[in-house]
């Protein structure tokens, strides 16, 4: 998948995310939108969310299974569901594994 | 409607009852299923299995849509002496009792967050609460479910999804024939209700949890038979 389509999935289930479980700051998202830590625009139930419906959204309009909770995403020195534009990034490697598996 | 281990035992039970009733059952178990049913549908997969279980609840989700209600009932259970038990018995308890019913909460759970609404049993045992000799690591790997299972619930609530816990006494099915009869005769007298379990008590169960107007009713367990 390219990126620009994962950012547009990304940025999409954000803005989902941030009208339920967003603290008010509604506003612009782009790429550097911080989604994990001081400073995200998300709660940690929001993050759950966000994640599932990015999940969810792969595969019902890209056919897509896959999971991005991974063991291996998860034991990261730094998360990968930092910012927008490093969880685009980590949905197009998500993929590119499963791909090749 | 998701019901896992249905090829036998309670869970076809289960399958044959609410295929009956119009729901649209899908079932799993490691073997085919012997029987067919209008309304139901098999998948041969192992609930320990990630992979599998991911594809069988993705395979749903694309043709149905959407999963109303999850029964976690597929178990294995090896009756021995703690001091007889090797360990691949005991991991193979935990992983098919414990993360099959994990794998499958997390991936249906998903799936019904898309419509706010869902309804999950997870199978447990009278033996855990009894603390019934001979039944150590099964014993503790249902209790392990209902614990994860109050906390499931905490975890989804908000999605209107309900998570609860059915134990049932001992019920003449494979899973308990190699049981000596007088060890059931004991825990038998042991209970309020002085008999066996029967289907129709497990069902009986499962339909307060899972009927829409259950709602409010969530990380709870119910033993038959008295035990609390
Ligand atoms: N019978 C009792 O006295 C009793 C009492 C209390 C609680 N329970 C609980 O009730 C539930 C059902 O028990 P039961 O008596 O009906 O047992 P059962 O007759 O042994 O049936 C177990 C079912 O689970 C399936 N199963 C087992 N391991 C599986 C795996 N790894 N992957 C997929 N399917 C698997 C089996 O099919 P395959 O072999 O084809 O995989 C079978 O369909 C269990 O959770 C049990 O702990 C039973």
């Amino acid at each position: 998948m390219q990126k620009e389509v994962a950012l547009d999935v990304v940025l999409s289930c954000l803005r989902n995310a941030m009208e339920q479980f967003g603290n008010g700051q509604e506003g612009a998202v782009g790429t550097d939108t911080v989604i994990v830590g001081q400073s995200a625009v998300l709660d940690s139930i929001g993050l759950v969310s966000l994640i599932v419906d990015i999940e969810q959204r792969l595969e019902a309009d890209h056919g897509i299974a896959v999971t991005l909770a991974s063991e291996k995403a998860m034991s990261q020195r730094s998360s990968p569901f930092r910012t927008c534009g490093v969880l685009a990034e980590h949905v197009c490697s998500i993929i590119a594994e499963e791909q090749t598996a | 409607m998701v019901i896992t281990g249905t090829s036998k035992g309670i869970g076809r039970h289960l399958a044959e009852s609410y295929a009956g009733e119009g729901y649209l059952v899908e079932g799993c178990s490691r073997r085919k299923a012997d029987f067919q049913l209008p309304g139901y549908t098999h998948h041969e997969l192992d609930v320990a299995n990630e992979r599998q279980v991911k594809a069988m609840i993705s395979n749903v989700s694309r043709r149905h849509g959407r999963i109303d209600v999850l029964i976690n009932n597929a178990a294995v259970a090896s009756m021995n002496h703690v001091l007889l038990t090797p360990a691949d018995a005991s991991n193979r308890m935990l992983e098919v009792n414990v993360t099959g019913t994990m794998m499958f909460c997390r991936d249906a759970a998903k799936v019904m967050i898309r419509r706010r609404y869902g309804r999950i049993v997870n199978f447990t045992t009278i033996v855990a609460p009894i603390a019934l000799a001979g039944e150590a690591v099964y014993a503790a790997s249902k209790a392990a479910v209902v614990t994860f299972t109050r906390i499931l619930a905490h975890e989804v609530g908000q999605w209107g999804i309900t998570c609860n816990s059915f134990g049932a006494t001992p019920i003449m099915t494979d899973m308990i024939r190699s049981v000596p009869q007088d060890k059931i005769d004991a825990v038998v007298k042991g209970l309020a209700i002085k008999r066996l379990g029967s289907l129709a008590d497990c069902k009986n169960v499962c339909d307060f949890f899972i009927n829409p107007k259950s709602d409010n009713i969530t990380g709870q367990v119910v033993y038959l038979g008295g035990i609390t």
